[in-house]
């Protein structure tokens, strides 16, 4: 059905388009989502908010048939539907355009929105097809452009290009503002509009709030795989979907292991010590986009700073140039010599799977020893960590991989921590580990704390950085600021973006 | 302990394993089985003097050639290129050994296995700047100068090296007193194998006890977290092991003409340098499990002759079990390692026997080399 334009963002109360019903789904022991229901019409802006791994994705993704549910019902038109496959969903005009792009860099535009067409491949027709949704559209692309020289705003154009040369009617972007640049989203937010008003149906999978309330009709949060609410969006503001988004009030963090760091620290009263100084400190991409902009901070031996962030404000590299391992392009950085540094992707970044506990000990410091390997003392050290740090293994000669997460992250930790660093950074620290073993690791952070190391937690778990933060920083689209310590400043800040 | 064990298992299965295939290929192929391999077992180890003058001799090219290819896997780099960067320090041994005055004796064998190895290491740069300036795979570049270095060595003994009469493609005998010493007096057992045993001896001792052994190792398990977790520049580790496998491949073609040819040819290597994968594979990377993997390729290589020669059998025939015995390797490294074949050559080493958990894919994979290593 076919809305006039300016409809007053009317949406019909008839049929939905397109019904997930109950939808459950479990990765193992994760539910990623719990009976979770979303209807969408046929001329609406629907935007799906919620935190990091509240199940928005997942719940995108079974609707385009890239994942099946363990349990619900879908429904199109009111006929209930199995999805088994992109290609059935998009048999019924549903197509998604996906975070990271399903491009090929080396192919014009033309044979991209080709490819995977079951039609005959007359790519003449093609570009004709292209010039002719770009017309009505208006999203502009040169269909003989190859893919690896346009820019990512204009990627995403061929990707919505590609959905809509497939009649599609219902088209799930996700988080498509995080790529492009502010002029970029506003374009791509207008059109939305239209498509919607001209009677498609577009989900906005998002994380900044004021974006998206621009153009929504409507709004559904999820919160860890449930859906918390769903709502006209003239009816909600930045603040209600915040405080769903987060649980506001019902967690409160656990506050009793903060502490004023001013007054417990040795030497009595005294102001405490700088350990790590960032000043104006700008990192840029290999593609020129700042990352990170003009970040300054001063940390002190003995806090635990907590830094919160949605994914991609910047954390990433503020916490790389913060441990040492990135190079700023420019500014200025004052480093305590020794840092230790957990990043969040253990098995990439921080052990060598396929070597022992004692090899992963020895890692540390390797690029500047000297000489003999002294594995008698290495051994010595591990199971001095392995004691420490209560890391299960049946011998310190055993294999990284055979270790569990929580336990190889415990070695991780105690190794960082071995050397006694003056400061420590930790990225998602307790991504993947049990209760148990989250718990041995936040000890194991204020043990740190207390010691005198500065602690630098990000997490993107709020919660968590809250739990263990003496000052929480909030990093929103490359910038670093302080908004307290009170759990709804920091998300609603968190989530503000970078206006 | 264990890898000892497993090597030797490995070693027995790839012997048996080609003996058998070699029976069949005889047996459709019409020639008399057992006489074809009594041929080829007299051949390979039926006399001191053929086991010294044939087998240890056959084998040591490969062994260091093998020594190259396996030091380059466990960085993470697939060097293809040691028969190139062999023959390059072939050619430049050879120039060298061929200049030196006869009076320098053994001071001029030394020089001139410098100068091979100085060449393998240079034609193993040449990949080495390319995969990092470039980011040119050293699988291809390594294959390619291959070729490029089998027909500079080409024109080399037809131009500048060529011998005094210009009539063979050949360069000039080395004065006997440049040669390499006979270990053995009466046969062709050579300083160079004593060379290549001892070698692949210090390299094991490098890996498993030197820092810039445990970092060549850590750069080649896992490049992000040697960088990120270790501090190691990864990218100069890389480029360091990529010359120094150049270099020992280079010795061995130095060794090759010092010790064996005393002259640079054309076909000095029969393939040392692909055969030397498989010499590596079958030890998993293990320098001193590649001399016992060395000694199966070369007694092959040697009791072929000698059954070409007794029995008449074509010796050929040997060469496509060699190459049957390499698919069957390589095969269950791809089989092992799950996660292909570029990852599962910078593994190797036996199962992980620990606890019910282990992973599967640990079953062909899980370097127990780290553990007895970290053990020693």
């Amino acid at each position: 059905m076919v809305l006039p334009p300016g409809a007053d963002r009317a949406v019909t109360t008839a049929v939905p388009r397109l019904a997930l019903e109950s939808i459950t789904r479990h990765y193992g022991p994760v539910v990623a989502l719990d009976e979770a229901s979303l209807t969408l019409r046929a001329g609406e802006v629907h935007a799906l908010l919620g935190e990091n791994g509240a199940g928005k994705s997942t719940l995108m993704k079974i609707a385009f048939g890239l994942e099946q549910p363990d349990r619900g019902t879908i429904r199109i038109d009111g006929t209930s539907v199995t999805l088994r496959s992109p290609r059935s969903a998009m048999q019924h005009g549903i197509g998604m355009v996906q975070q990271h792009f399903a491009l090929v860099d080396a192919m014009t535009v033309a044979e991209n929105v080709a490819l995977g067409s079951t039609a005959r491949l007359d790519l003449d027709e093609v570009a004709t097809q292209i010039r002719a949704i770009s017309a009505a559209s208006g999203l502009v692309i040169d269909p003989d452009a190859l893919v690896r020289d346009l820019p990512v705003g204009a990627q995403q154009r061929v990707e919505i290009i590609k959905a809509l040369s497939r009649e599609t009617s219902i088209l799930i972007l996700d988080e498509p503002t995080a790529v492009l640049a502010p002029q970029e989203v506003a374009e791509l937010l207008a059109w939305t509009r239209r498509f919607a008003d001209g009677g498609g149906t577009v989900v906005l999978i998002a994380h900044k709030l004021h974006e998206v309330l621009r153009v929504a009709n409507r709004v559904t949060v999820l919160r860890r795989g449930r859906v918390v609410l769903t709502a006209p969006a003239a009816e909600v503001t930045a603040r209600s979907l915040a405080d769903a988004m987060l649980g506001g009030g019902q967690h409160t963090p656990d506050t009793t292991a903060r502490r004023d760091v001013t007054h417990t620290l040795p030497g009595d009263g005294r102001q405490p010590r700088p350990v790590l100084e960032l000043r104006n400190v700008t990192v840029r991409d290999a593609a020129g986009v700042e990352r990170l902009r003009a970040a300054s901070i001063t940390i002190a031996a003995g806090e635990v700073v907590g830094i919160a962030a949605v994914e991609g404000a910047g954390q990433h590299e503020l916490l790389r140039v913060m441990s040492g391992r990135l190079h700023p392009s420019s500014g200025e950085v004052h480093l305590p010599p020794a840092i230790g540094f957990v990043p969040e992707d253990r098995h990439r970044e921080a052990v060598v799977l396929d070597a022992t506990l004692i090899e992963n000990v020895a890692l540390r410091g390797a690029g500047t020893r000297r000489g003999l390997m002294a594995w008698t003392s290495l051994r010595t050290d591990t199971e001095a960590v392995m004691a420490t740090r209560d890391v299960r293994a049946e011998t310190a000669a055993v294999m990284m991989r055979t270790l569990s997460g929580g336990n190889q992250q415990k070695l991780v930790l105690g190794r960082e921590l071995a050397s006694s660093p003056q400061a420590l950074v930790v990225e998602n620290p307790t991504r993947g580990l049990d209760i148990l073993a989250t718990e041995d690791v936040h000890t194991a952070l204020r043990a740190a704390r207390d010691a005198g190391t500065a602690v630098v937690v990000y997490s993107s778990d709020l919660d968590e950085v809250l739990a263990l933060a003496d000052r929480v920083l909030v990093v929103t689209g490359g910038q670093l600021r302080a908004v307290g310590h009170d759990r709804e400043a920091v998300g609603r800040a968190m989530l503000a973006g970078g206006s | 302990m264990r890898n000892v064990i497993r090597a030797a298992g490995d070693l027995t299965l790839a012997g048996v394993s080609s003996i058998g295939m070699l029976a069949l290929l005889l047996w459709l192929s019409g020639y008399p089985v057992g006489d074809s391999l009594s041929a080829l077992w007299r051949g390979a180890f039926g006399s001191w003097s053929v086991l010294a003058s044939g087998t240890l001799v056959r084998a040591t090219p490969m062994l260091f050639a093998g020594l190259a290819v396996a030091l380059a896997f466990r960085a993470g780099i697939l060097n293809i290129g040691a028969e190139g960067q062999l023959l390059t320090g072939a050619s430049a041994a050879a120039a060298v050994a061929i200049t030196l005055p006869a009076s320098m004796g053994l001071a001029g064998a030394a020089l001139a296995l410098c100068a091979g190895v100085l060449a393998g290491g240079l034609w193993a740069a040449v990949a080495a700047v390319l995969r990092q300036r470039f980011g040119v795979l050293e699988v291809i570049s390594t294959i390619m100068l291959n070729v490029i270095a089998l027909n500079v060595t080409g024109l080399l003994v037809r131009g500048p090296l060529q011998e005094a009469t210009r009539t063979f493609p050949q360069s000039d005998m080395v004065d006997a007193a440049l040669r390499l010493p006979r270990l053995v007096a009466g046969t062709r057992l050579h300083a160079g194998v004593a060379l290549a045993i001892g070698s692949a001896l210090a390299l094991a001792w490098f890996l498993r006890a030197t820092a810039p052994g445990f970092r060549l190792r850590m750069t080649g398990a896992n490049p992000r977290a040697a960088a990120s977790a270790g501090g190691i520049d990864v990218s100069r580790v890389s480029l360091l092991a990529f010359i120094a496998s150049g270099a020992l491949a280079g010795l061995g073609g130095a060794v090759e003409v010092t010790g064996v040819t005393y002259a640079l040819y054309e076909n000095l290597s029969p393939g040392y340098g692909y055969t030397a994968i498989a010499v590596a594979l079958l030890a998993r990377l293990n320098p001193s499990a590649a001399i016992g993997s060395a000694l199966v390729f070369g007694a092959l290589e040697a009791g072929a002759s000698a059954m070409q020669r007794d029995a008449q059998v074509p010796a050929g025939m040997v060469g496509v079990v060699e190459a049957c015995v390499i698919l069957v390797l390589v095969a269950s490294e791809w089989v092992g390692g799950k996660a292909g074949w570029g990852r599962s050559l910078n593994r190797g080493g036996p199962p992980q026997q620990f606890g019910p958990a282990a992973p599967h894919d640990d079953a062909a994979s899980a370097a127990d080399r780290s553990t007895s290593e970290a053990r020693a």
